[in-house]
């Protein structure tokens, strides 16, 4: 990872459950004249246009060229990404292909999606095998519930976890004026909720939102004529399996080899982190619901299996605590499926600038972990840092 | 960009009108396998990244390329879907290349046309608020676009039909092609009318198949052959999405887009110095103004440089040697094989439609209403 490119503007529309006075085309606008306006450039300063969403929820076939009136990439060249849920943060990956390899010097990064124009869980519904699975399974929920059940099982967790990890993430997007669901629930609230599919109650699962994030990438020469708080990729790593693959091997027992750990222990082992919760301070985790924090905090390789849920017991993982998850809210609050993944990206940047306002969390900032997820158990992670120096 | 990215080896399927014996992971594994076999390499220990194009619509299915990592030995491994044209996903493969991040990397594409109504998934890509309701689909938006190139530049229909005539032919003397046929212009022009003046022949017929090739880094493409093709530049650029916003006898972002590609390659003069083209026709018409698009004549004079014979199997640039489009290759897979054939004919492996001594060649792919977007590689030996 020796290229420098850095992250020089961010841009977000607010998340709600329903727009109907916006097109997708102004929807997706908004976040890119936000994201200009952040970067202190025009369009004309950009060379290529990354667009990301997942077609069949809205519909819409090669929306990269059905936006392109709204997107500013007319004249420009551009890739339009679609990967699940990781093609928020696929897309990021490849705005840092086009600089690092020299094709273009700044990239727009565009992740949306707009759920309120088409079935989304009949959607998710056909990512399964047609022929043999797909009749038993429904949406996201059914393998979001099975890699919940297994981490309460295997690590011996309590259901209250749960309740706890949600009621901190409905204090974070309360700060967070970009959130979709900003209600504060206590951990009484989340528990008695109704149960949907065991263990997950219906404040544990994650919204359908709709809403945009935008970026500006530049290469090093350019971002420092940008900005004065550019914030470096120093590293990512994309760990995708085959179909049910990733799923089966974060359920399957013996010896843990998921997709998590694999690129955890890449991203730890090829930057020299020893002890990853000290010498990084916050993480903006894909997370679609509430027992995904300590399951990944142990399968990222952050701290030993079983031993996740007792530190978020006492803390650890709050907007205050000394390792803060998602203080933007995180999924389970904001979940427009093809901004999920560029949101956690623009998060974890604006925690680096110290630009995220109320929901900044309390410790310093220097170092910090983005993930996406998706697929079946697929993984993007990025480690991002505020000084490369 | 020159010589840092090689590609080692493509294959195809052959293109049929349907394959209803193959699921669709089993287009990419019959491709994957003959790909890996003509590299002479690990599928499982030397490929470190697969980028594959395909499109969720036309599969059915919400990620589309949740079969791909099955049959490539995906596990574990770096993987990522471009939902454009195959053209793109090979300019982003060799952008993998390109920073370092990887050696070695497999690039596939696939689309059954057959199993869907395509008509209705142009209409969806169409947009929603002020036009989608019109009904409009590809070939509805392409008679306008050919009518206008008509009018504008005093093109004939006798002009897109010799297209048609070179390209059916061609593909007599191509394996993979799916329809080849030695027709007169006068066939094509009696054929069934669509929307004129697009007549059924004059259209891409609806096709299945895959595609896939290796790409390498310069030390690596050395290693596994003696016949590596560079890739030398490489552009891509978008157009307006409405209609009336464009001018649609002319195609501004192929111009911007081959520009940027053969200032890449240092090409000054493209019809001199490039030995043969193979471009995405969807339909005859689009032939012509692609060739203008990509600087190998003026704008409005396709016509004229078809009458000349240049773009012939014998002439001075052969175009589509393979058969084009025209010849049956589905959409997504269209990009990428107009790169495979390009690839096989640097290396001197096109059998009968070889064109000696071949030297530099242009691919070309394009997506979106009345070629809304395009691809644009220059590849070398």
């Amino acid at each position: 990872m020796s290229h420098r490119v850095a992250i020089t503007g961010i841009g977000q529309t607010r998340h709600s459950g329903r727009r109907p006075y916006h097109n997708d085309g102004e929807m997706i606008h908004e976040a890119v004249s936000l994201a200009l306006a952040d970067a202190d450039i025009s369009i004309k300063d950009i060379d290529t246009v990354i667009i990301g969403n997942m077609d069949l929820f809205e519909g819409h076939y090669l929306n990269d060229a059905m936006l392109a009136d709204y997107s500013g990439s007319i004249g420009k060249s551009g890739f339009k990404m679609n990967t699940g849920g990781t093609v928020g943060t696929m897309e990021v990956i490849t705005a840092w292909y086009n600089i690092a390899s020299g094709q273009s010097d700044t990239v727009l990064v565009i992740g949306w999606e707009k759920h309120d124009e088409g079935p989304v869980t009949s959607a998710i519904t056909t990512i399964y095998e047609p022929a043999y699975t797909r009749w038993f399974s429904v949406g996201a929920l059914s393998g979001l519930a099975l890699l919940s059940d297994d981490y309460l099982r295997r690590a011996n967790c309590p259901m209250e976890i749960g309740g706890i990890v949600r009621s901190y993430m409905s204090e974070n997007a309360s700060r967070n004026p970009n959130a979709h669901l900003r209600e504060k629930y206590t951990v009484q609230d989340v528990m008695n909720a109704r149960m949907v599919l065991y263990p997950l109650t219906l404040l544990m699962i994650c919204p359908t939102s709709l809403g945009a994030c935008a970026m500006v990438l530049a290469k090093e020469s350019k971002a420092k004529k940008m900005t004065k708080k550019p914030v470096w990729i120093k590293d990512h790593v994309t760990v995708h399996a085959e179909e049910g693959g990733g799923l089966f091997d974060a359920l399957s027992g013996g010896p843990r080899r998921t997709t998590e750990t694999e690129a955890g222990k890449t991203i730890l082992k090829r930057n020299h982190i020893t002890k990853p919760l000290e010498e990084i301070q916050l993480f903006e985790m894909y997370d679609p619901c509430p027992f995904f924090h300590p399951f990944f905090l142990e399968d990222f390789q952050l701290c030993p299996e079983g031993e996740a849920w007792k530190l978020i017991e006492k803390g650890l993982t709050s907007r205050e605590g000394s390792f803060p998850i998602s203080p933007s809210g995180g999924v389970m609050c904001t979940n427009a499926i093809g901004d999920s993944g560029t949101l956690r990206v623009a998060e974890a940047a604006l925690q680096l600038r110290e630009d995220a306002g109320e929901h900044q969390v309390t410790r310093k900032v220097t170092q910090a972990l983005a993930s996406g997820f998706g697929g079946s158990n697929w993984t993007d992670l990025f480690l991002l840092t505020n000084s490369l120096d | 960009m020159p010589d840092r990215v090689g590609i080692v080896a493509a294959a195809m399927t052959k293109f049929e009108a349907a394959k209803p014996w193959q699921h669709l992971a089993e287009l990419v594994l019959e491709v994957t396998d003959k790909v890996v076999e003509a590299a002479g390499i690990s599928l499982q220990k030397d490929v470190e990244s697969i980028v594959s194009c395909s499109q969720d619509h036309w599969d059915g299915r919400t990620i589309s390329s949740m079969p791909i990592p099955d049959v490539t030995c995906g596990h574990l491994k770096d993987e990522s879907k471009v939902a454009d044209d195959g053209a793109y996903a090979v300019l982003y493969g060799a952008m993998h290349i390109l920073s370092g991040d990887h050696k070695l990397v497999l690039v596939v594409s696939h689309c059954a046309e057959s199993h869907t109504d395509g008509t209705i998934i142009e209409n969806w890509s169409i947009d929603h608020i002020f036009t989608r309701m019109l009904g409009l689909d590809y070939t509805l938006a392409a008679a306008m676009q050919a009518r206008r190139y008509m009018d504008k530049y005093g093109i004939t229909p006798e002009q897109f039909a010799k297209v048609v005539v070179k390209n059916k032919g061609n593909a007599k003397k191509n394996p993979y092609a799916q329809d080849s046929a030695t027709l007169s212009v006068i066939d094509v022009l009696k054929s069934q009318m669509l929307a004129d003046p697009i007549t059924v022949m004059d259209r891409k017929p609806v096709s299945d198949g895959a595609c896939a090739m290796i790409l390498a880094t310069e030390e690596i493409a050395k290693k596994l052959t003696d016949k590596p093709v560079w890739i030398k530049g490489a552009g891509n650029c978008y157009d307006p999405h409405f209609l009336g916003d464009r001018e649609l006898a002319d195609c501004d972002a192929l111009e911007t887009a081959s520009k940027k590609a053969y200032k890449m390659a240092g090409i000054k003069n493209p019809v001199k110095e490039i030995d043969v083209v193979e471009l995405s026709e969807y339909y005859s018409y689009q032939e012509l103004l692609w060739t203008e698009g990509l600087g190998l004549c003026k704008r409005g004079e396709g016509g004229k440089f078809i009458d000349s014979g240049k773009t012939q199997l014998n002439g001075d640039i052969p175009v589509n040697p393979s058969g084009g489009l025209l010849s049956g290759i589905p959409i997504t897979v269209a990009g990428m094989s107009r790169v495979a054939e390009a690839v096989w004919q640097l290396q001197g492996r096109s059998g009968e439609r070889q064109i000696p001594g071949a030297k530099l060649a242009v691919a070309h792919g394009c997506g979106g209403i009345c070629g809304q977007m395009h691809c644009v590689l220059v590849l070398g030996n």
